[in-house]
């Protein structure tokens, strides 16, 4: 946390990255006053590493490298619950979804590994087939990380419900969808990794 | 009446079949049928979005680019889909850079006539829940419901359909068609979203306080709009406790307007639902192979 560390604001940085998530997500983090109610209303603060008030600051004091490389961007689920109570009209959601952005393109290392995976799976499919296979993203996830096991039982459950379909849709529009998708591949390569 | 092009989004093929089937029959039944937007793909909810802000734009904005050439907007069911189609045509909207942008890489233009309309909105506020209720035959009599909106039909406010905290159409809706609509805190608390699969330990306590509050306000089931909301809470209840079934708005409105079960997937859902409208006598006839298979 950011406590157990003596760290100053580099005022410098904090212009810069202000300015980026200003492009990206059209509001200004430097008018935080901390008052909290972002992290007190936030439904995943429990699995984060960081609170929405501390990104915020951390933000507004520089610390570039920490706010790109947390857990709690790739935790927050975008419910937006921050942003419409922010007193200080601060779009904390849009924020969170900027820095992940930069985090992207800047080919950070994240420690939320697995939920990377997750949404880099999604888009492997839905550039192949032009439609989300949610079987697919679930049968690849828990390949990819182990956990083939869990939730075998309610993925029976699921099939015998017909609530999976086994066969991928394609529609003719794929290959536009996947032209998108490389875009964004090409320019996560350039982001490093 | 706007004309609009059905867009059903990636999960009403699959987990929440039960909602497009109900979906089309309750529109079948209204006498307005709506085409599907041919060639749709997936609106990138919520992947897309998460891992690069335009990546998101331009998914679902395609979408949009195709319904906009056939000068008509989108309808969905999906809480997710709207949420999205709705920031893309919001980022068009606003215009700049990122409007010019989003027409190149999709090499077709885009101007955002048309904004897309979620169906709760549709029903509620183009057919009007006075109409619904003027055809419907089943009164849903002593259904105790708490209407669940979660994110993304209520925040943010550049699209959001309802209040962020106590949203209102879902509830006027049902009780207009018979049911009682308990008040309750919980409406548009988030249910985990997507991280039911990377964190579901999380998604279990989150889901639990949803429904036990609606418990304690005395509902019989939780109803929403949202597949995504429907899934974890259908599939994340604790054991326990006996749990709370999770329709589809559009199933109960299917109930009040006579529809049969199996065509609004009634028999689909992983916590039964159709025990408990047996019991209030509003769906009546034999019990169907997969309820009798899948009690
Ligand atoms: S609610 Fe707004 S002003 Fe308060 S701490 Fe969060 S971002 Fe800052
Ligand atoms: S949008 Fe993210 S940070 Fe904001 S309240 Fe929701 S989960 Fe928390
Ligand atoms: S409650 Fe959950 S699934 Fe529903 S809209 Fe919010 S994040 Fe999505």
């Amino acid at each position: 946390m950011v406590g157990s560390r003596l760290m100053r604001p580099d005022l410098q940085k904090s212009e810069r990255l202000r300015q980026r998530i200003q492009e990206l997500a059209g509001t200004d983090v430097g008018r935080c006053y901390q008052c909290g109610k972002c992290t007190g209303g936030c439904p995943l603060v429990e699995a984060m590493d960081f609170t929405p008030r501390q990104i915020m600051r951390l933000v507004n004091w520089g610390a570039e490298d920490e706010v790109l490389r947390c857990q709690t961007i790739w935790v927050c689920a975008t419910c937006f619950t921050c942003t419409v109570r922010c007193p200080r009209q601060i779009k904390v959601a849009e924020v969170m979804e900027a820095l992940r952005s930069l985090a992207r393109r800047e080919g950070v290392r994240s420690p939320a590994r697995d939920i990377l995976r997750f949404h880099r799976l999604f888009l492997a499919i839905v550039g192949r087939f032009g439609r989300l296979h949610e079987l697919s993203l679930v049968m690849g996830y828990k390949v990819f990380t182990g956990r083939l096991f869990q939730d075998l039982g309610l993925g029976l459950q699921m099939f015998l419900r017909g609530k999976l379909s086994p066969v991928p849709e394609r529609p003719g529009g794929a290959r536009q969808l996947a032209r998108i998708v490389s875009w964004w591949a090409e320019r996560e390569r350039k982001g490093g990794r | 009446m706007n004309s609009y092009l059905y867009y059903p989004g990636c999960s009403l093929a699959g987990t929440a079949r039960e909602y497009g089937q109900s979906t089309l029959a309750v529109l079948r039944r209204l006498g307005c049928e709506i085409p599907e937007l041919d060639d749709w793909t997936c609106c990138g909810a919520s992947s897309a979005h998460s891992l690069d802000h335009r990546l998101g734009l331009a998914l679902a904005a395609r979408n949009l680019a195709l319904a906009e050439a056939q000068g008509r907007g989108l309808l969905t069911p999906c809480a997710a889909c709207y949420s999205r189609l709705a920031a893309a045509w919001h980022g068009v909207r606003q215009g700049g850079e990122v409007a010019e942008w989003l027409r190149e890489i999709l090499g077709r233009p885009l101007e955002g006539t048309f904004r897309p309309r979620s169906l709760l909105e549709f029903l509620v506020v183009e057919i009007g829940s006075h109409e619904i209720a003027r055809q419907a035959g089943v009164p849903l009599d002593g259904l105790k419901v708490a209407c669940y909106y979660g994110c993304l039909l209520s925040r943010p406010a550049e699209w959001a359909i309802d209040d962020a905290d106590n949203p209102q159409l879902m509830d006027g809706l049902l009780e207009e068609l018979g049911a009682r609509a308990v008040p309750w805190a919980y409406k548009t608390e988030c249910c985990g979203s997507f991280l039911a699969l990377a964190r579901t330990a999380v998604v279990f306590g989150l889901v639990e306080r949803i429904v036990e509050a609606a418990r304690e306000a005395g509902a019989d089931c939780l109803v929403t709009a949202c597949p995504m909301c429907q899934a974890n809470l259908d599939m994340r209840q604790r054991r326990g406790r006996p749990p709370l079934p999770i329709f589809y708005f559009t199933q109960l409105v299917g109930v009040s307007l006579g529809l049969a079960p199996e065509v609004l997937g009634l028999d689909r859902h992983i916590i039964p639902g159709l025990p408990l409208l047996r019991e209030r006598n509003l769906v009546s006839g034999p019990v169907g192979l997969r309820e009798r298979l899948l009690r």
